[in-house]
């Protein structure tokens, strides 16, 4: 390998580069796009979920649960109804999500100090929404309840009575449970895998397409510097847009950032590396630039979005599916980024996710200057 | 003029299943796509694994931690004996949350002093989160409830040993029940969300693609010089993918029930005019964007564009009544999001014209609005 040939095509594919002003603007302006359309847009926070009364009781007492729910951020109270018809329309329209309906004997049970059960309705198909909805309606429900207790008791008792077992629930990395911190982490991820896979894929089914490739190849020019060449330019590219996606994770939409920023910067290099090694593999595969482009998006778009833990965790898919995410390359940067931003941890506990994806780089390169030296024998 | 529309119909359809990559394409990745999205996609959280911090070490602790693993949602998988290896398993990832036992615990539920129980949760997947959490709060004030009760005898017995029943209080419990999908799958949800979603992949591409290929390769130009009409070009040419789009229809929703066994409570024919409806959308999308595009490349390119947004905005994983309001409102631009509707409510909540007339409204609009815009666009371009 020469160091002299290696500069020169990284320079004719920066020329490339900077020449096409329009695919650059795209390159540079796309993944910001879809990061701050996306990371607004995407959001499994679940909160001021619409919410119907039925109130059968009719007293004060019911009245005092209702301005529970009421009073939680949780929920928003959307009337009062008369009925069981009035919420299954409003459920089948999806108006609302739930329906609090406090039975008839609620206040007599609550008098008499015996169980008093209030139904809680929920539209289930959404069943994310509909467990944490259940989730909270349940809390809000049993603070009331140990409010009511310890009030009977200490107006019967005479003693000062206090909730036995106090759950005090700590939230560690993510206090305020936001789910933008660990959506726009993830979809940097997502992006910068698409991204780097077009940006590479095309370019070698492009020399072919034309007929430069013969030029090149005329040279004596090597495979495995045209792959590195081609890729250091591009690299370039994915840095500035990796920067530019951090920049806005931080500042636009204050992900906290906790851990090492060199730990990141390495990752996410060797991530990039492996991911453009990957576009230039697929476009020496795919014979032209068409098949290039649909073989790279769908090999980086599909996994990295649904195969990555990015959203839909890993360890409740079936064994079989679970073994795949293994070779996604998304997976480990996506654990790597949760773990640098929000939990911040550095290399000693990220070592294997990091050697993981040096491995990817190292494997794919080979791959992709191998099938790039079959093609030219 | 059918005489004409039925040749072309005819040539397109042979055109299209003649290669025998072409028809594995147009079936397999859409059955593929079902079968991942259906078994990677899911957001429930049936196992969740903890590490149990008992520094009380007595009969009423290992009660808690029993009710804990007896409630079917927790796993204990470390028993983190300092503040170091909490903080190492919630690190690693290896526990999801850790509950810390106080020592006194037992001491002070017998003596009727409060006491807490700590649970450290994980918050990086604040959706997990708030599951493992609220899941947690409703064991430990079970458990809580009892140990009332507990301190309430005794206190009362103390002072009459018959009035033990007198001690009852009031205790509000919460019944809940879910309509629609009772076991809370996630797989129900989103199953119907994909078949809605390849649909819309499959007609969109194809059609674009088709007629660029056309172009491309100059053979519109001899399509053009036969008697064949632009309006009679256009059928000709949107219809097999329609068919298509039919046959895939019923293909990946006959697997979904099959398969991933999700409940279909709805009208099977109001599914397939509800889907009639939304192929004009996507037809006439990529029809338009066969308009747009000189190469097959500007197609892909151009498809990519509408349909990721169209994907991720749809309401398929992530919820629209969550969105920023202003991209609440873009969401009314997007064809897949009534159809997502129409298809959930189909599948899930088995409702009929009653409910989902507004959504076939608006797509009915819309499809007949982008066809109207790419026939004339179309029709242009050929003249």
């Amino acid at each position: 390998m020469s160091f002299r040939r290696l500069r020169a095509i990284f320079i004719k594919e920066l020329h490339h580069i900077t020449r096409d002003a329009r695919s650059l603007a795209m390159a540079l302006g796309m993944p910001v796009m879809m990061l701050l359309l996306y990371g607004y847009a995407l959001s499994l926070d679940v909160d001021r979920v619409p919410t119907l009364v039925y109130d059968e009781d009719q007293t004060s007492d019911s009245r005092d649960l209702i301005r529970q729910f009421e009073g939680s951020r949780f929920f928003d109270v959307q009337g009062l109804v008369d009925g069981y018809q009035p919420i299954q329309r409003a459920i089948d329209r999806s108006e609302v999500l739930m329906a609090v309906v406090i039975p008839r004997d609620y206040s007599r049970n609550v008098g008499l100090g015996r169980e008093a059960p209030v139904e809680i309705v929920v539209d289930g198909s959404d069943s994310n929404t509909a467990s944490i909805a259940l989730g909270y309606a349940e809390t809000v429900v049993r603070n009331y309840s140990l409010a009511l207790r310890t009030e009977s008791m200490n107006r019967r008792g005479g003693q000062h009575v206090s909730p036995a077992v106090d759950a005090r629930l700590r939230v560690w990395y993510n206090s305020s449970l936001e789910s933008k911190n660990y959506v726009v982490p993830g979809l940097i991820a997502v992006i910068l895998q698409i991204i780097a896979a077009l940006l590479t894929s095309l370019t070698i089914a492009r020399e072919w397409e034309m007929g430069t490739m013969e030029q090149l190849l005329s040279t004596p020019l090597r495979p495995v510097e045209i792959v590195i060449g081609k890729t250091m330019a591009y690299f370039l590219v994915g840095v500035a847009d990796s920067a530019i996606a951090l920049l806005v994770a931080i500042f636009v939409f204050q992900v906290p950032f906790r851990g090492s920023f060199l730990v990141l910067a390495v990752s996410m290099c060797l991530f990039l590396v492996g991911a453009l090694f990957w576009g230039v593999f697929v476009s020496a595969v795919a014979k032209t630039q068409l098949a290039a482009f649909q073989m790279g998006l769908l090999s980086s778009f599909l996994p990295g979005l649904l195969l990555s833990g990015f959203v839909y965790s890993i360890e409740t898919m079936p064994p079989i599916i679970q073994a795949i995410t293994h070779i996604v390359p998304a997976r480990y940067v996506v654990t790597i980024m949760k773990g640098v931003f929000l939990k911040g941890v550095g290399l000693e506990v990220l070592w294997g996710e990091l050697g993981f994806l040096a491995l990817y780089a190292a494997v794919i390169f080979i791959l992709a200057t191998r099938k790039l030296n079959q093609k030219l024998a | 003029m059918w005489e004409r529309i039925r040749v072309i119909l005819r040539k397109e359809l042979i055109q299209a299943l003649r290669e025998p990559r072409m028809r594995v394409l147009l079936f397999v990745p859409p059955l593929v796509q079902l079968i991942v999205f259906g078994f990677a996609v899911n957001l429930d959280v049936d196992h969740a694994r903890i590490g149990w911090m008992d520094m009380d070490r007595t009969p009423l602790s290992r009660d808690l931690r029993e009710r804990f693993e007896g409630s079917g949602r927790f796993d204990v998988v470390a028993l983190p004996r300092d503040e170091n290896e909490v903080q190492q398993a919630l690190d690693s990832g290896a526990a999801q949350a850790v509950v810390r036992v106080l020592p006194q615990f037992e001491r002070d539920i017998q003596r009727g002093h409060p006491t807490e129980v700590q649970v450290l949760v994980d918050g990086t997947n604040s959706n997990t989160a708030s599951l493992v959490s609220s899941y947690a709060g409703e064991v430990i004030a079970e458990f809580s409830s009892d140990a009332m009760d507990g301190q309430q005898n005794m206190r009362v017995l103390a002072r009459s040993p018959t009035g033990a029943l007198n001690a009852a209080a009031p205790r509000v419990t919460a019944r809940s029940r879910v309509w629609f999908n009772p076991d809370l799958y996630s797989r129900n949800y989103f199953v119907p969300g994909v078949v809605a979603n390849i649909i819309m992949l499959v007609t969109l591409m194809l059609t674009a693609l088709a007629i660029v290929r056309e172009k491309e390769i100059g053979t519109m130009e001899q399509l053009m010089v036969t008697p064949v009409r632009p309006l009679e070009l256009m059928l000709g040419k949107t219809l097999p993918f329609a068919i298509v789009g039919l046959v895939d229809l019923t293909l990946i929703s006959t697997v979904a029930l099959l398969i991933f066994r999700v409940p279909f409570r709805g009208s099977v024919l109001l599914l397939f005019f509800c889907s009639v409806l939304f192929l004009m959308t996507s037809l006439g999308a990529g029809l338009f964007l066969s308009t747009i595009s000189q190469t097959q490349q500007q197609a892909m390119m151009g498809n990519f564009f509408f349909s990721m947004p169209a994907f991720m905005l749809s309401g398929f994983a992530f919820p629209i009544r969550n969105m920023p309001v202003v991209v609440q409102y873009l969401t009314y631009l997007n064809p897949l999001r009534y159809f997502m509707e129409i298809v959930r409510g189909l599948f899930l909540k088995g409702v009929g014209i009653a409910v989902l007339w507004p959504q076939m409204v608006c797509l009915a609009v819309y499809g007949v609005a982008v066809m109207g815009l790419s026939a004339a666009r179309f029709h242009k371009k050929l003249d």
